[in-house]
């Protein structure tokens, strides 16, 4: 795809999310619009998977171990086709069984049940230590949020990834700078997080994470990193792509009411519109 | 039969041996190789081995991750750490989701000896019973050892196994028509007046608490309940049935373990007395193992005094 085409899926991605969020009138749309443009080039670009075969033991695989970033893991897997994009509807919803935190046993693609932080790197690095053993090709994707990485068990797992050398292995840190009590540099600092992580062992690669080139070389620069795992600073836009949600720790964990809702979809639909457009 | 030998020891041995016909099987351990004994699989499968350093709440995850992907993983620590520290990792990554990680406690209840209460975990059973779908095993023995790891093997999905520090004596390999079977309890002994129930270490003391017992005219049943869940309800409710009094014995809380498990289910189906004997809500404390066993009750005299008061209770 090119920078376009993603920017537009990614947008429309953004659309789906906010609309699960706010039919459910529950979920995390904060954190999830932050988080879906590397998403997006992850499914739509990066990853070697195919919705007629999700199980397929050779593909890569992707953690979200920020769990509640569900709306953004559940809108790409369902615009990359893997499961119908009316089944969203049920996002939340007691009808279905796409339940609040990202769920592996019902939700097609979905390669890693998650929701309690600092769980979901430890399955990746299962996942890649697997491919190793077995010396299978598939690479493993996680993304992190930048609150999350206060649990102690993400370093935990970040010190057996280097241990065991890793290289198929790429955690994204999704650092939007807020969490649920406000400015992750008040509630708890963890800055300079590129240096901690180098000190664990890991490729520090920082990007702006909703420009594409930038996510798409810092991928290829992870695929070439040998002998170690990656690890990409993605300095993002909590709340990206609806102006009132952007840069607010209040939308961590909101649903919009109408008048909010209405406004979101107005702002996305001029995007995709203007997005649609350049491609006629 | 007589021979001593620990639980923890016996486990080594055979997931080192089954690793050689299952190569799916992979250990994980938290720097404690030399004291689970995983340290058999280490040295035969050096490949297959990867000890985590003291991080059991990555370990048990990580596990999860390698399972998704069509590993058989066993990961080994205290029982004090896999059920307690790493209980939520366990609960959200492994149970919740299914996936087929066993998770072995080494170093189970007061048998721990010097080491004191900080690492005498009378908890595992209650922890890792209310997590839905979890399987709950405390052999009682080496031989039944050896066939519960095998079995363990073979099930897909999520378990808890108990492994014991202190050696015991072997007695399930010179029961007659004796055979292991997941949440099948095993009758030791026959008999008909009341059923002792017991777990782990305290089968063997629950074999001399009968022979005690006989000696006073009792017909005491003893069952070995390797597998505390799922609790092999028609055993226990036909033992209720036919005894009309059972007694509990675990190297445990008497709250949330085998004694709660049993009540449970005889007091919705079959009502009849039930005495728990096990660690009375408090915590260890450290010496030599069998006098920390004594100084808490936990033996044969102190069961068999139990068993009496059970009887006596009987309408």
């Amino acid at each position: 795809m090119n920078n376009r085409e993603l920017a537009l899926t990614a947008a429309k991605a953004r659309r789906e999310a906010v609309s699960m969020v706010y039919r459910a009138q529950s979920g995390h749309p904060g954190g999830s619009l932050s988080c879906l443009d590397v998403l997006t080039a992850l499914y739509f670009e990066e990853m070697n998977v195919d919705p007629a075969c999700p199980s397929d033991p050779q593909r890569d695989r992707f953690v979200m171990s920020k769990g509640h970033c569900s709306p953004a893991v559940y809108s790409t897997l369902a615009l990359r086709g893997f499961f119908p994009v009316e089944d969203l509807a049920l996002f939340r919803s007691i009808e279905g069984h796409i339940s609040g935190h990202v769920e592996m046993r019902h939700v097609p693609g979905v390669d890693m049940s998650t929701g309690s932080l600092g769980q979901g790197i430890s399955a990746a690095v299962g996942m890649a230590l697997a491919g190793k053993i077995r010396g299978d090709a598939f690479r493993v994707y996680a993304i992190l949020g930048d609150g999350e990485i206060e649990e102690g068990q993400v370093w935990e797992a970040l010190a057996a990834a280097a241990k065991y050398k890793l290289d198929n292995l790429c955690a994204i840190i999704d650092v939007n700078g807020l969490q649920i009590d406000g400015k992750t540099a008040d509630v708890m600092p963890m800055e300079p997080i590129d240096d901690k992580c180098e000190a664990f062992g890991a490729h520090v690669v920082t990007i702006n994470g909703h420009d594409f080139d930038d996510i798409r070389s810092a991928f290829a620069e992870a695929r070439y990193t040998k002998g170690q795992p990656t690890v990409i600073l993605a300095r993002t836009t909590k709340g990206k792509g609806v102006s009132y949600m952007e840069n607010s720790a209040g939308w961590h964990g909101k649903a919009p009411n109408a008048a909010e809702y209405e406004t979101a979809m107005q702002e996305l639909g001029a995007l995709i519109d203007e997005l649609s457009k350049e491609e006629a | 039969m007589g021979t001593k030998i620990a639980t923890r020891n016996a486990y080594g041995q055979a997931i080192a041996e089954l690793g050689d016909r299952y190569p799916e099987i992979i250990c994980f351990d938290a720097d404690l190789a030399g004291a689970t004994m995983s340290k058999y699989f280490k040295d035969k499968h050096p490949d297959r081995f990867f000890d985590m350093g003291i991080a059991e709440a990555d370990m048990q995850v990580v596990a999860a991750g390698a399972a998704t992907c069509g590993f058989k993983p066993f990961t080994h620590t205290f029982a004090m750490f896999a059920s307690g520290r790493s209980w939520e990792q366990v609960r959200n990554s492994i149970a919740y989701p299914g996936i087929n990680v066993k998770v072995i406690g080494s170093h189970g209840g007061l048998s721990v000896g010097e080491d004191g209460a900080t690492h005498q975990c009378n908890e595992d059973f209650a922890l890792m019973r209310v997590i839905p779908g979890m399987t709950v095993v405390c052999p009682c023995d080496a031989y039944e050892m050896k066939l519960a790891t095998e079995a363990l093997v073979n099930l897909d999905g999520p378990a808890y196994m108990r492994l014991g520090r202190l050696a015991v004596e072997t007695v399930t390999d010179a029961i007659p028509g004796y055979r292991f079977e997941l949440g099948k309890g095993a009758t030791l002994k026959d008999g008909s007046d009341v059923t002792v129930i017991a777990t782990g270490l305290m089968v063997q003391m629950a074999l001399e608490a009968e022979k005690m017992l006989a000696a006073e005219g009792l017909s005491v049943r003893v069952i070995d309940m390797h597998t505390i869940k799922p609790l092999d309800e028609e055993l226990v409710l036909k033992a209720a049935r036919e005894t009309g009094a059972i007694v509990t014995s675990e190297e445990h809380n008497i709250l949330g373990g085998l004694g709660a498990a049993v009540a449970e289910c005889v007091s919705e189906n079959c009502p009849v007395p039930v005495i728990r004997h096990g660690v009375n809500d408090q915590f260890g404390r450290s010496g030599k193992a069998p006098l920390v066993l004594e100084a808490y009750g936990l033996t044969p005299a102190v069961l068999a005094e139990k068993v009496r008061r059970a009887v006596s209770l009987k309408k």
